[in-house]
């Protein structure tokens, strides 16, 4: 399940921001933020591509870790209350590799260039 | 505050307080808004000398009202002035408001040169000569910071050890509203694996990291932004320091991007500062971590509200993701890797 805001939630305030601010304000800060939106739009597409896979592969493990199915949102509330309250744990078969493959699929969508993901995607390439 | 008087202009206010403090001196120049939230400002300006500019920096809440976990502007200033007493490099402080300077509630304090926006600071090659020395740097001001007598403290200090502060991250967490099992997990593990609260609570910076650190090509030339000072455990600082969110992408670099966990921890106790217990440092990373996991994660409600639309905002939502990998490395790391940094 990708974080929040959702892509469908950022591409507006881009909209917003090419219409409103980069045709008024030709400051530094604009073109700072006019990265920051090329990025979000990296973002999107990727999320775009990517997420409805990883969410059908998230279902699948969530599924077997707590013997029933349903929606994600349901699913790892259930799975985040079970670590916080210990009933479930990294002890648990599975549970590791599903906390790594979730994370992973959120970062190849939010942050494919940070450090330490390239360091787990070497790590589990090899 | 009893007064309801509005605020003179700023610029006003401040020649007014100049030509009181020093008559030797003349008008402001350069006033301009730097940084800061709705509740604090940060102001550059200078008082114009017969030797030239005197560059200053005014921290103000125009409001009386500041967030609950902030130390008050007031006891900062003192903070500030102990931690310069004690040997620590901190910008000296010139003057602290009182209500008839009309400007609201702060401080006056020089200005310091230098960078520090990570990125600069750990590529440009005016600095190649101080990252070597930059973790020792930070040990050394550590141990100076944390051996002020806890006896001088403002009273108006907040004690918040490890159990206090796992507790704000537990609300931080529930209070976003949304699950995440790794950071689930990661309370989980802090709550199993928390030091005891020391015996005595000593002073700790709480925000010990780049962006408040005044860096120049000689080194750590000032500890700013002590905003999120409290009594605590004095780890506390040397973990947060080493979360790998400040690494920008120097990852085996713990230490800000730029040095060792050797170095920090020789350092800070070769000036005193006592003892470094690497396990209860670790322990501060993993919480340091989340703590940024958990600010990050709560942007998107910021974004949602309306209080800040921008696609920054937005965006640094997105980078909740990026602490999940760095608690996992922690705490579940893979087969044959080694440990995160």
């Amino acid at each position: 399940m990708q974080d929040e805001p959702r892509a469908t939630e950022i591409l507006p305030a881009v909209a917003q921001f090419l219409r409103d601010t980069v045709t008024t304000d030709h400051s530094a800060h604009t073109l700072f933020q006019a990265r920051v939106a090329a990025n979000a739009v990296d973002l999107a597409a990727r999320e775009a591509e990517l997420a409805p896979g990883l969410n059908e592969e998230e279902r699948v493990r969530l599924m077997h870790i707590l013997g029933h199915d349903g929606d994600l949102q349901t699913q790892n509330r259930a799975l985040a209350d079970a670590l916080l309250e210990g009933r479930l744990s990294l002890s648990t078969p599975g549970m590791k590799a599903h906390l790594w493959a979730t994370s992973m699929g959120k970062l190849a969508v939010d942050q494919p260039g940070y450090a330490s993901y390239r360091r787990a995607l070497k790590a589990s390439q090899s | 505050m009893t007064s309801q008087a509005p605020h003179p202009p700023l610029a006003d206010a401040l020649a007014q307080l100049g030509g009181r403090l020093y008559p030797s001196l003349g008008s402001v120049s350069g006033l301009q808004r730097l940084s800061g939230g709705a509740s604090q400002e940060t102001w550059a300006f200078s008082f114009e000398g017969p030797g030239g500019p005197v560059p200053l920096i005014l921290r103000r809440a125009p409001g009386a009202r500041v967030s609950d976990l902030a130390a008050g502007l007031e006891t900062e200033a003192e903070l500030l002035k102990l931690a310069e007493a004690n040997g620590a490099r901190v910008p000296h402080v010139r003057y602290v408001l009182t209500e008839a300077d009309r400007c609201g509630r702060g401080f006056i304090m020089d200005r310091l040169d230098g960078e520090t926006i990570p990125r600069k600071i750990l590529r440009d090659t005016a600095f190649a000569g101080a990252r070597p020395h930059l973790a020792r740097d930070c040990g050394e001001a550590l141990a100076r910071i944390h051996q002020i007598d806890p006896g001088r403290l403002p009273q108006t200090l907040r004690a918040a050890p490890a159990s206090v502060r796992l507790a704000e991250l537990h609300r931080s967490y529930a209070n976003i509203g949304r699950p995440n099992p790794v950071f689930a997990l990661a309370l989980r593990w802090l709550g199993e694996n928390k030091p005891q609260d020391p015996a005595r609570l000593l002073l700790v910076h709480g925000d010990f990291r780049h962006g408040n650190l005044m860096i120049g090509p000689d080194g750590v030339r000032g500890v700013l932004d002590w905003e999120l000072a409290h009594l605590g455990d004095p780890m506390e600082d040397l973990g947060w320091i080493c979360v790998p969110s400040w690494r920008f992408g120097q990852i085996d670099q713990p230490v800000g991007g730029f040095g060792q966990r050797e170095d920090l921890f020789a350092a800070y106790e070769a000036a005193g500062g006592g003892r470094v217990d690497p396990a209860r440092v670790r322990f501060w990373e993993v919480f340091g971590a989340l703590q940024w996991g958990l600010m990050c994660s709560g942007m998107a409600e910021v974004f949602r509200s309306g209080a800040d639309g921008s696609v920054e905002r937005a965006m640094i939502g997105r980078r909740a993701s990026e602490v999940e990998i760095d608690l996992l490395d922690y705490i579940a790391p893979l087969d044959g890797a080694r440990h995160a940094g």
